[in-house]
């Protein structure tokens, strides 16, 4: 892949890319590494439009189960994903869609109010979103093939 | 040679292109040993203090043992008196549930794939009992009782029912019946001490309702009839099944927080509800009430629908705020600090809030000493206001919260814990210990998250779907030490007290007077 960016462009851009692949990973990690952890209290935390749906998965077991190890999963692989610059295209919109299941599940709108805390001021834009919309940008300025592993996955072989 | 040299040049540029191209693929991956590095740096970190605060707090997370092993392969015969709100909720507890209650649950899990109430029910142990007398006298409830009885397959309206058991009108043939074992009795408090004396000398084992007596007098009659006949008592506080009190009870004897000072328990409600103002059933009338056996023991009234159905707002059939929801209060301490009887009593409060015609106080505080302790217990309720101010138990070096859940924070003055303050180990404003029934270890360095949820015991509730209701654990329990001729986790003795504290609370209330009590004579003076 040719580089359009400047220096500076791209510095910043691989930046983003990694820090936000950190947050996912150790996200990821801290869930492996408690034996306790569920995805329950978070999904009946819920509220907005869709929170019958979230409650329904928690009520389920089974389901409950495939989610939190998809959960972990997924976090886990989009921040190797993002870090290294591997599969980033797919580990962008992973990330996305994850993402995007959180903000639906806690929406900031006005007149939601969470049982959870929140650690800031928030109206309908949260860092839930602004992670999300950051995604969204890095998925348009792919920096992967220049700084990252898909440089050797996806270079044709002449 | 020129073109040899030009071709030296290409290779080692491509070499160079080469390596930069792997530089550039590769730039990353170090990051990721930054991230390994830091994630067990703090790894480490939470380690050391993880084992620092646990070397102060020698307080396992293992879920303690809470019912012994009995096989229940022998059938008890029960009979139920009283059949109201409380006395279902006790049949449920039981194994039985009237279909219609059943349908509406069906339907309501329909709607909210959330509802697991009758998914629960159903998964509620076969404790082998069945129940073949109902007494109630008010011939709405007693048939709603027969309805719940009769259900022994826990089915919906549609399903096959058994036979409905013997209904009876007036208490006394009931606990006179030969294929009956046990009563369990649910009735207003004024008539709970002279049913059970009455069951014990029928030779019946007895679950009655808190509080224990409606009067001083019954209360040494009951604890005789108990003893002389041999039966099996328990009271029922079902909060002796509540796991958290058990690591309470540990957390106190491990001397965890220190020289406990001072309890404060408390109830707040704010609702017609909470406040005894219960809906006053539309088929009832005199027709299907026996007003005269309601009175009973009570000074005679003429007959008042307000009264029968809620009876808790007057003195003459009830025990007040003191033997309604202190001696929950009550009960769950002495199970923690083995208190025993108060030394004294005061209490003051009023009818503040409910201008309707009751006796008995919406707001009231009452304080209990323990000079032989060292501490003492503080009362404190309001029917009119939900502010929520849990049970807190306060030591000098630690206080606990104990509800659903459990959580010890360590105070900032603390002597024991002096140094790892100072040192940054302990932080007195995140608890140094947090149990939640079903979850293993929320500490200090589990996620704030799961901290807040488990200090709302969220995680309790619906882990796993499974929620056990701890009134079936008491009645198991009754049933277990029945089968095993041993004694139940709220015996007599322990009724006695309860009894005996919530009188002295009561009659301070009322005498407006400090009272006191006669450890040698064994009264209240």
């Amino acid at each position: 892949m040719k580089n359009q960016y400047s220096k500076w462009q791209l510095i910043w851009l691989v930046t983003l890319r990694v820090v936000i692949g950190w947050h996912f990973l150790y996200e990821g990690v801290v869930k492996v590494t408690n034996p306790n952890w569920s995805s329950v209290s978070y999904l009946l935390d819920s509220e907005g439009l869709l929170k019958g749906f979230f409650y329904r998965l928690a009520a389920n077991p089974n389901i409950l189960k495939i989610i939190d190890f998809s959960n972990v999963c997924g976090l886990i692989a989009i921040g190797m994903g993002l870090m290294l610059g591997a599969f980033s295209r797919i580990a962008l919109w992973a990330g996305i869609i994850l993402l995007f299941f959180y903000y639906l599940s806690h929406p900031a709108f006005v007149g939601l109010k969470y049982a959870l805390p929140m650690e800031g001021s928030y109206l309908i834009v949260n860092k839930v979103l602004i992670e999300l919309i950051a995604l969204i940008v890095l998925s348009l300025f792919p920096t992967s093939k220049i700084i990252g592993l898909d440089r050797f996955i996806f270079t044709k072989k002449n | 040679m020129g073109e040899s040299n030009s071709t030296e040049n290409k290779s080692k540029d491509q070499n160079k292109i080469g390596r930069r191209e792997i530089l550039k693929g590769l730039a990353t991956v170090p990051l990721i040993g930054a991230f390994l590095y830091a994630w067990y740096r703090k790894r480490k970190y939470d380690n050391l203090i993880k084992s620092a605060i646990q070397e102060e707090v020698k307080l396992n997370y293992e879920n303690p043992v809470l019912n012994r092993k009995v096989s229940n392969e022998k059938q008890i015969r029960l009979g139920i008196i009283g059949t109201g709100s409380r006395g279902r909720a006790l049949l449920k507890a039981a194994g039985f549930l009237s279909p219609e209650i059943i349908d509406d649950w069906i339907e309501s899990s329909k709607e909210s794939g959330s509802d697991k109430r009758y998914a629960e029910f159903l998964e509620q142990d076969d404790l082998n009992v069945v129940v073949n007398g109902v007494c109630d006298i008010f011939d709405v409830n007693a048939e709603r009782g027969l309805n719940a009885c009769a259900n022994i397959f826990r089915k919906d309206s549609e399903g096959d029912m058994g036979t409905k058991p013997k209904r009876y009108k007036n208490y006394k043939e009931l606990i006179a019946a030969d294929d009956i074992d046990a009563v369990i009795i649910a009735t207003p408090d004024h008539w709970h001490g002279t049913i059970t004396i009455d069951a014990a000398r029928a030779g019946k084992h007895v679950y009655c309702e808190k509080p224990m007596t409606w009067t001083v007098e019954e209360t040494y009659e009951v604890v005789k009839a108990v003893k002389d006949n041999d039966i099996v008592f328990q009271l029922g506080h079902q909060n002796r099944q509540t796991e958290s009190y058990f690591k309470a009870k540990q957390a106190f004897e491990k001397n965890i927080l220190g020289k406990v000072n001072l309890i404060e328990v408390t109830t707040n409600r704010n609702d017609p509800n909470g406040a005894w103002v219960y809906p006053i059933d539309e088929e009832a009338g005199r027709h299907n009430i026996d007003w005269d056996q309601f009175i009973g023991p009570a000074p005679h009234h003429q007959f008042s629908l307000e009264r029968f159905f809620r009876w808790r707002c007057w003195w003459d059939y009830s025990t007040g705020l003191s033997g309604d929801l202190f001696t929950h209060e009550y009960d769950a301490m002495n199970q923690i600090l083995s208190l025993g009887i108060p030394h004294s009593a005061v209490a003051s409060g009023g009818i503040y809030y409910y201008k309707d015609g009751r006796t008995v106080p919406d707001v009231l505080q009452m304080v209990f000493e323990y000079p032989k302790k060292d501490l003492s217990l503080m009362y404190s309720a309001s029917l009119a206001s939900n502010k929520r101010r849990g049970r807190l138990i306060m030591g000098h070096d630690a206080y606990m919260e104990v509800g659903a859940n459990l959580r010890i924070f360590a105070d900032s003055g603390s002597t024991k814990y002096r140094d790892k303050i100072e040192d940054g180990i302990i932080d007195p404003s995140l608890p140094i210990y947090t149990y939640t029934p079903g979850l293993k270890q929320v500490d200090a360095i589990t996620s704030p998250t799961e901290q807040y949820f488990a200090g709302r015991g969220l995680l309790y509730t619906y882990r796993g779907g499974k929620r056990i209701d701890t009134s079936h654990l008491h009645i198991k329990d009754w049933l277990d030490a029945i089968r095993s001729d041993s004694q139940p986790s709220c015996n007599v003795d322990l009724g006695f007290e309860e009894a005996m504290t919530a009188h002295m609370g009561t009659i301070a209330y009322r005498e407006k007077r400090k009272v006191f009590w006669d450890e040698e004579n064994q009264k209240i003076v």
